[in-house]
């Protein structure tokens, strides 16, 4: 097929409509390699939108590539957790094997090899994706195998499957894990009670979201279903968050692939209850892996007649498409996620008007984490008062927490709400431990003294993430690995965030090239101040908690690295001079700058 | 007690141009008869105005011009070392300015072009005479390399309102400056 | 107008229509809020975060709250000119503003509103990036050494011109940019024109009309003039 012939039918299968832009581009790529200028013209005209428009989307992505690419591409996952199971030194191996510099493409367009956001792997990193497929559990000798397989240029499908082998890793079951239910079950149980009565249930259960905000999910579908369509089209949506981008947040990556029947059922539930027909689950890109069983999955229930019209009998109608992201975090913030599923960059929008009045193609939109969904399985088949009888007063039910970091049980735990830190730390198998990061980068960093402090709305709310940091561990370099990853994430749309999340990676290079002093500490701090009260949107308000939390928590890991009480340079004085050093090939004393310290 | 408090002696002050053009010298030249009103209240140390070649203690540094070779920060680190207050006039000093036009091009290909280019092949390439001061790989702003107190940008900034900001740190005011005393060009 | 529909603006009562913004009551009044990104002729960006104010005890945009009846806002406090200071600061190091060679000088509102700040210097470390200029059309050159992405570009050109030209795309602080519609990526393979809208709307010295040069003299451009926070245009109903 030629490309062009190959487009045209990447674009029939998607009816030339520009709000799958995402996908059109996906799969064009899957099959090019990369997005050339001439793809992205013909994809423009096709879908008549302007080409700046396409290429917006195009270059906001990070796994879409408007440049060529390597044939075999390695993104090592970055996140701390990766880092502290010798991620650094096994992609410099990679690396020097290869002759390759992180980030270039080779000179004969085989290979690159860089780092790429959180791949959800933290419990069994490190890990790493090639050509858009996860490999964990990353040694010194499988790296010199992939080098072997990558010069001799054997297809990544025919490399040992075992590579490709993803662990659920399910350390604790509580109600959700340990449901019992049978597909449809869940969903008969709601028809049964009918909208309203579901929508009463899922108040009364007092259930709360999971991914991360902890709004009241029967406020969120009330507010939905009351709202009216807009337009010719009028329509409401249902969307699950499966964008679980939060570094070492992996128990919707478990969710998805062993109750992944829980999750389509929930989202069903919700559209009985919002009154949609239509059910969106946005996956992120780094869980390709999981599109086409998932796929299958849908195809099962709709075999089962849990999906599609007349369900079970009933006049109920609803069905459920699943689309890819492409590597970028902030497309979970709800209102970015509906931007990228209308085919734009994923950038937050202005709110009011939140999804629930005005969200996917301008309709009302109910957006859900794929836990919450699942647990209104639970609600709609044993009811509020069973549901509410888990946990504490605040927070009902049971909570998933993706467990990672210096641990001998690495995994996913349920817990019922309420239960302390130290009890997971417990059960985890951690010891000498010194911190635990809860809820990712953007939640909280306790130390030793906060940890009788329990997992609920009401103390410490979590959308699931928990890693375990013991007495060795820095935790300066935690904070800079986190800094470093809101400056990559960050979408650039506010000034705040765009400059202000660089400008803290900077400085917390700064110190950790020892060229750091007091004065660099209180700009992190000013910084904090200005990002917290006045960005956009989530990301840049808690973008510098990580560092905030780590300087009152574990300052002397900042101050043993100060160079003096004054202010000193970002940049090595004597460096700067080494361009002209090598045109001159001058090295007199006059060549160099004598020793800061003492200057 | 209320009463002024007199500067029992002449403020010392020390003036530089580094990577600048000193325009900025010239605007404070063109305070004019104020000049003289200002040289009641303070004395030249180091500066192009006097012959002294290095810096001593001094209250107050004045330094127009960014930081393009060795010699600049050399005697930036002088003055910072030596002076109470140190000013960053004019824009140069402020973000570089003009010379910081440089900063997208490879230091190595700027030296290449400048002297080792067909028609100038005659000078004999790149100097490398220990003399002379090694240009930096990229040219900064004075606060990137020390802490600078104050700032006064322009291109340069107008004799006015040197004098203003001038006379308010003489006086121990934090300096401000109105409308049409604060530009950047 | 309805006595009760009134808010508080630094103590200031700001009479409003149910509907209208903080920043829209505000200018209704003749009462300067910050700002870069929003312009009344055009949809709200939010984009700049220069308009942010404390509401009730809470930062907020200006631009994109809807005013309520007895809102508290400080807006003109120290501590909120200091964060928008800061935020200058930002749009000034990370890109490349050289005024002295900027033929928008003196008419520039990101210059201006430096100057009602107060902003005596770039504060951080220069980012000097490396930013494309555009001379290829034959009327209009595009230096985005000086883009600020507030995004009116975009939306002149899409709501008035009708053409699409320029849209927002890229991500985080090298990727965020803004791109022509034709793939030479160039100005020239576009329908611009320099009598559009999206070709005057330029706050900075991004678009410029070409062979015009610094065609008024110092001491008389907008800015000489009065400070930009005595020019709020106040819109007669
Ligand atoms: C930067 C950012 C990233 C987010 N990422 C996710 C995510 O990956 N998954 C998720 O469910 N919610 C995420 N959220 C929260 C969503 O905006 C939204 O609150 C949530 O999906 C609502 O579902 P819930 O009510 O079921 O929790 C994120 C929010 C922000 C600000
Ligand atoms: S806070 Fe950051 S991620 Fe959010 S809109 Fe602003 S730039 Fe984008
Ligand atoms: S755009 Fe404005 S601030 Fe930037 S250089 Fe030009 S005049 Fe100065
Ligand atoms: S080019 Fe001008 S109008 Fe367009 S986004 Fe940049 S600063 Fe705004
Ligand atoms: S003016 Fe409100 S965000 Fe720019």
């Amino acid at each position: 097929m030629s490309e062009t012939d190959l487009i045209d039918a990447v674009l029939d299968r998607h009816r030339r409509d520009g709000t799958r832009l995402m996908q059109i581009l996906r799969e064009i790529q899957e099959q090019l390699g990369w997005l050339s200028p001439a793809t992205l013209t013909a994809i423009a005209g096709a879908i008549a939108w302007p080409r700046a428009k396409v290429e917006g989307t195009a270059d906001f992505y990070s796994f879409f590539y408007t440049r060529p690419m390597g044939r075999f591409r390695v993104l090592w996952s970055d996140n701390i957790t990766d880092r502290m199971l010798g991620s650094s030194d096994l992609m410099s191996a990679m690396c020097k094997k290869l002759w390759l510099e992180p980030g270039r493409v080779s000179e004969d367009g085989l290979v690159s090899v860089d780092t790429t956001s959180c791949t959800g792997m933290c419990d069994q990193g490190p890990a790493l994706l090639v050509n858009s497929r996860a490999v964990t559990r990353m040694t010194q000798a499988r790296v010199g195998e992939m080098v072997s397989l990558i010069r001799s240029e054997t297809p990544v499908a025919e490399w040992p499957a075992e590579w490709f082998a993803i662990e659920d890793n399910i350390r604790r079951k509580d109600i959700l894990l340990d449901h019992g239910l049978v597909p449809g079950q869940a969903l008969a149980a709601a028809l049964e009670r009918g909208p309203q009565g579901m929508l009463a249930e899922i108040k009364s259960a007092r259930l709360r979201g999971r991914g991360g905000a902890g709004f009241s999910t029967g406020q969120k579908w009330e507010a939905c279903r009351s709202a009216a369509g807009h337009g010719a089209d009028p329509a409401r949506y249902v969307v699950c968050n499966a964008d679980e981008g939060e570094p070492g947040t992996f128990k919707d990556r478990v969710l998805l692939n062993s109750y992944s029947s829980l999750v389509f059922e929930g989202m069903s539930i919700a559209g009985l209850v919002v009154g949609a027909k239509k059910g969106l689950l946005y996956l992120r890109g780094e869980y390709r892996y999981l599109l086409e069983p998932l796929q299958a999955a849908l195809e099962a229930r709709r075999r089962a007649n849990l999906l599609g019209s007349n369900i079970l009998g009933t006049a109920f109608e609803f069905d459920i498409e699943i689309h890819l992201g492409a590597g970028a975090y902030i497309c979970g913030e709800e209102s970015a996620l509906i931007e990228s599923l209308e085919g734009k960059p994923g950038r937050p929008r202005i709110r009011p008007p939140f999804p629930v009045t005005r969200g996917y193609l301008d309709q009302p939109t109910t957006v859900n984490n794929v836990e919450t969904l699942a647990a209104a399985c639970l609600i709609a088949t044993h009811g509020s008062d069973w549901y509410a009888a888990h946990g504490t007063e605040k927070s009902t039910g049971s909570k998933i927490l993706s467990v990672s970091g210096d641990c001998e049980r690495p995994g996913i735990y349920e817990y019922p709400y309420g239960t302390t830190v130290r009890q997971v730390l417990e059960d985890c198998g951690a010891s000498d431990y010194q911190a635990v990061q809860i809820s990712g980068p953007s939640g909280i960093c306790l130390a030793e003294a906060e940890f009788d402090r329990r997992i609920a709305f009401e103390d410490i709310p979590t959308a699931g993430a928990f890693m375990v940091f013991d007495e060795t561990r820095d935790m300066f370099e935690v904070a800079r690995n986190f800094a470093h990853f809101f400056a990559h994430e960050s979408c650039g749309f506010c000034t705040p965030c765009r400059v202000g999340t660089t400008l803290v990676r900077n400085l917390m290079d700064k110190i950790a090239r020892k060229h750091g002093s007091p004065y660099d500490i209180d700009e992190l701090f000013k910084l904090h101040r200005l990002l917290q009260g006045a960005s956009h949107c989530g990301l840049g308000n808690s973008a510098c908690n990580p560092v905030f939390d780590t300087l009152n928590k574990f300052r002397p890991a900042y101050e043993h690295r100060l160079m003096s009480l004054n202010y000193e340079p970002a940049f090595d004085l004597d460096a700067a001079l080494s361009q002209a050093r090598q045109m001159t090939g001058r090295d007199d004393a006059g060549a160099h700058f004598p020793d800061e310290a003492e200057a | 007690m209320n009463a002024p408090i007199a500067p029992p002696r002449k403020l010392r002050v020390a003036t530089a141009s580094l990577a600048g053009c000193f325009g900025c010298h010239m605007s404070i030249l063109d305070i004019d008869e104020r000049i003289l009103k200002l040289l009641d209240l303070i004395e030249f140390d180091r500066s192009p105005l006097t012959d002294i070649k290095h810096c001593g203690p001094c209250d107050l540094g004045i330094i127009e011009g960014g930081l393009c070779n060795a010699e600049n920060v050399h005697v930036l680190r002088e003055f910072r070392k030596n002076c109470k207050i140190l000013l960053a006039l004019g824009a140069c000093a402020i973000n570089g300015g003009l010379p910081a036009q440089r900063n997208h091009l490879d230091l190595r290909d700027v030296l290449e072009e400048v002297y080792q280019t067909e028609y100038l092949v005659t000078h004999g390439g790149i100097p490398n005479d220990p003399e002379l001061p090694l240009p930096l790989n990229k040219v900064h702003p004075l606060h990137e390399v020390v802490k600078v107190d104050y700032f006064l940008p322009g291109c340069p900034p107008p004799a006015d309102a040197i004098w203003k900001l001038l006379t308010d740190l003489l006086a121990g005011r934090t300096p401000n400056l109105g409308h049409g005393l604060l530009h950047y060009d | 107008m309805n006595a009760t529909t009134t808010f508080h603006l630094d103590g200031e009562e700001i009479p409003f229509t149910p509907g209208q913004t903080i920043m829209q009551a505000a200018v209704a009044a003749g009462t300067y809020i910050p700002h870069l990104c929003w312009h009344p002729d055009f949809q709200v960006n939010g984009s700049c975060k220069l308009c942010t104010v404390k509401v009730n005890g809470r930062f907020g945009s200006s631009c994109t709250m809807e005013a309520q009846v007895g809102m508290e806002v400080e807006n003109r406090t120290a501590e909120i000119d200091d964060k928008r200071r800061t935020l200058l600061q930002m749009l000034f190091v990370e890109g490349n503003h050289f005024c002295p060679s900027c033929e928008k000088s003196g008419d520039c509102s990101l210059q201006a509103t430096a100057y009602e700040l107060k902003m005596m210097s770039p504060h951080f470390d220069m980012f000097y990036p490396d930013r494309p200029v555009d001379a290829s059309h034959p009327d209009v050159l595009l230096d985005f050494n000086r883009c600020i992405m507030c995004g009116l570009c975009v939306a002149a050109s899409r709501d008035v011109d009708g053409k699409n030209v320029f849209y927002m795309g890229g991500r985080g602080l090298l990727g965020r940019r803004v791109h022509i519609s034709s793939e030479s990526g160039r100005l020239a393979d576009t329908g611009f024109a320099v009598t559009d809208r999206a070709a005057s709307i330029c706050p900075v010295g991004v678009i410029l009309p070409k062979r015009r040069g610094f065609a008024v003299p110092i001491g008389q451009r907008k800015y000489d003039l009065a400070p930009i926070s005595e020019q709020v245009k106040v819109k007669t109903p």
